[in-house]
């Protein structure tokens, strides 16, 4: 009986202490898992992100580098100049006009790619399944090389003495060369020739899943061609839509070799003016500044974008 | 890439050899990626019997990153002109005496008291260039020894201009076109001088690093240029004349200095001493195709060097202009000047 009274409670405590040991043993298990891909987001993510905050609201040290003062100088400096005349503080754009350039260059290249992007798309999603497989394999193919290379090719086509030019002369169609290369319009193309897939992969993802008896049901019941694309295509691939638009969208915003070698360099994209700043102008505050802003900016309209495409999403669930 | 693997392999070889520090014979060169001759080092190791490695850097910036962390375990570095300056304030150059040494008679006069280092206690000089332009004669006929053809260009050079995408080059060249001093802090200059370059800027058609390939390929008739550069698109395209402005030009120079703390300082005193030799000074001109600053040099260099006017500046040449790095508010106007001129 005594051993009894004893037994008892000691299985418990074991059976309960095996238990919280198994818990705690899964849960270190947890962690243990999880710990690389923590361990990875804070060295390779939250660190230099936090480095760059920090930098920000530093003063810029002797010939590059920081000096530990705290200062609000470089995001001063984005809104306001000292004008290099009378030496007041007055309002600048110039910085203001180099984000607006990227934005209106990235939208549309944007817009481009969707229109190109979506008759694509549709077009695979629409071929017998064996030969879509062969499309796609041939809207992958210029990812198999560098987009460096890729650009450099369209400088070839492109340029005075290029493919398109010396034919145009030599069927005598021009005397002399069209100036098409180092232009808004060479930047572009090469923008939606280098983003062109991102748009339509994900826009065909959607497309395949669609059930095309709903195409023909709707057209069963009088509605045009406009009418099916505007209210049955359009609203259930608007997933992809917006996948692809998100995805062309933020690296043309930070696009710089693009624009650098098409568009001869004569203005400054975002990617440009950081640089400039850890180099030349050995102003790493204001650089970090800048390479803030335009990541709280890229953020914003993300979160925003998802938030709408998700409130447009839901009624049409309904 | 042979010279890749070859620097990666050194570089191997360092990491191994630097814990232990100043072991006999041996030399721990960072210089600016292949821009060493191997027959050069070849003949030092030879002479001297010291085991040399070579790594290699691509800007200034990036040297003086590596070498302030401390420990990089080089003994000499090849650094410009006002890097030498810079890393001289910062005190991580070690005041070896070159002008001491006994070959520092076959240094040129003419680089002995230049402003990154007044009378040679540091350095002495590796490879010297300038930066201007070079044009096609054929498409402009005229004088071309005048910074005006990049900021008034006439009728048939308009939009056939590249222009290096660099602030201090493009800026220089303006503020001696205008007649005003470098490092200008002078602010209705400076409008001046920024009301110009944007009006110049319409006649530009490009600005970009790439001089030889917007030479060659014809889009362009005019580029701002290193010499070397220059000297390579030439081969291209023969009708190119390099331009020695009468306003004055920008020149460089890059220099062999040793480092404060060197493990093997006996050694790299040899190796500055052994570069003041002509031979090896006409070694590393054969390879890296620039001037070098030591007298007796030239007969032992290549032929088609030594004969172009890209490398032997012409007598009647203005002297090149070694610019000293401009304080922090004067770099700071310049970048509103060039953030104003590309936005």
């Amino acid at each position: 009986m005594g051993s009894g009274m004893t037994d008892q409670p000691t299985t418990h405590i074991q059976l309960s202490s095996s238990v919280v040991a198994e818990a705690k043993r899964l849960r270190n298990t947890r962690y243990a898992l999880l710990a690389p891909g923590i361990l990875t987001i804070f060295c390779i993510g939250i660190m230099p992100l936090s480095i760059v905050l920090v930098y920000s609201f530093l003063e810029p040290g002797d010939f590059g580098g920081i000096s530990w003062v705290l200062s609000f100088d470089a995001y001063v400096q984005l809104l306001f100049e000292e004008d290099i005349f009378d030496e007041t503080l007055s309002f600048t754009t110039d910085y203001i006009q180099i984000f607006l350039r990227s934005v209106s260059l990235a939208l549309f290249t944007t817009i481009a790619c969707l229109l190109v992007g979506f008759p694509t798309a549709y077009f695979i999603a629409t071929q017998p399944p064996a030969r879509r497989n062969a499309w796609l394999f041939l809207i992958t193919i210029p990812f198999w090389t560098n987009l460096l290379i890729r650009t450099y090719a369209m400088l070839l086509i492109l340029r005075d003495q290029g493919v398109i030019n010396l034919s145009l002369i030599e069927i005598g169609l021009i005397d002399s060369p069209i100036p098409m290369l180092y232009t808004d319009f060479a930047v572009c193309l090469g923008l939606v020739y280098a983003y062109l897939p991102f748009m339509v992969l994900p826009i065909f993802a959607s497309l395949e899943k669609l059930d095309f008896r709903l195409v023909e049901a709707s057209y069963d019941l009088y509605a045009t061609r406009f009418k099916v694309l505007r209210r049955i295509i359009v609203p259930l691939a608007k997933p992809g839509i917006a996948a692809g638009c998100i995805l062309v969208m933020i690296p043309s915003l930070g696009a710089f070799i693009t624009p650098a070698l098409l568009g001869g360099g004569k203005s400054l994209m975002l990617g440009n003016l950081i640089e400039l700043q850890f180099g030349q102008a050995r102003n790493w505050p204001f650089g970090s500044a800048i390479a803030l802003v335009l990541m709280v900016l890229v953020m914003l309209s993300l979160i925003s974008y998802l938030r709408f495409g998700a409130k447009k999403g839901t009624p049409a669930h309904g | 890439m042979k010279s890749k693997i070859l620097s990666m392999i050194m570089a191997m070889g360092l990491t191994l050899t630097v814990g232990s520090v100043s072991a006999a014979g041996e030399l721990h060169i960072y210089n600016w990626g292949n821009y060493t001759n191997p027959e050069m080092i070849e003949k030092f190791e030879k002479m001297h019997g010291v085991k040399v490695t070579i790594d290699g850097y691509d800007s200034n910036e990036t040297m003086l990153a590596k070498v302030e962390q401390g420990g990089s375990g080089y003994d000499i570095v090849v650094p410009g002109d006002y890097m030498i300056a810079i890393m001289i304030k910062k005190g991580l150059l070690e005041r070896v005496e070159p002008n001491k040494m006994s070959n520092f008679k076959n240094i040129d006069k003419k680089w002995v008291d230049v402003y990154w280092d007044e009378g040679r206690n540091y350095s002495i000089p590796y490879q010297w260039g300038t930066t201007n332009f070079t044009v096609d004669s054929t498409v402009y006929k005229g004088d071309v020894n005048t910074l005006a053809l990049l900021f008034d260009p006439p009728a048939e050079l308009k939009g056939r201009i590249n222009m290096l995408k660099d602030m201090n080059d493009v800026i220089n060249a303006g503020l001696r076109y205008l007649n005003y001093p470098r490092c200008n802090s002078d602010k209705a200059q400076l409008k001046e001088l920024n009301t110009m370059l944007i009006k110049a800027k319409a006649n530009w058609r490009t600005m970009d690093y790439s001089v030889i390939e917007k030479l060659t390929s014809r889009d362009v008739d005019l580029s701002q240029s290193w010499n070397g550069a220059a000297k390579r698109a030439r081969k291209d395209r023969p009708e190119l004349v390099y331009s020695y402005p009468k306003e004055g030009f920008t020149g460089w120079m890059d220099n062999v200095a040793v480092l404060k703390g060197a493990p093997n300082l006996e050694n790299a005193k040899l190796f500055m001493n052994f570069m003041m030799t002509p031979e090896a000074a006409a070694l590393t001109s054969n390879f890296a195709n620039y001037a070098n600053g030591i007298m007796g040099s030239e007969p032992m260099m290549n032929a088609d060097l030594t004969s172009a006017p890209e490398i032997v500046m012409p007598a009647s040449a203005p002297a090149p202009e070694f610019v000293p790095p401009c304080s922090q508010e004067v770099t700071d106007l310049y970048a509103k000047i060039w953030t104003n001129l590309n936005k």
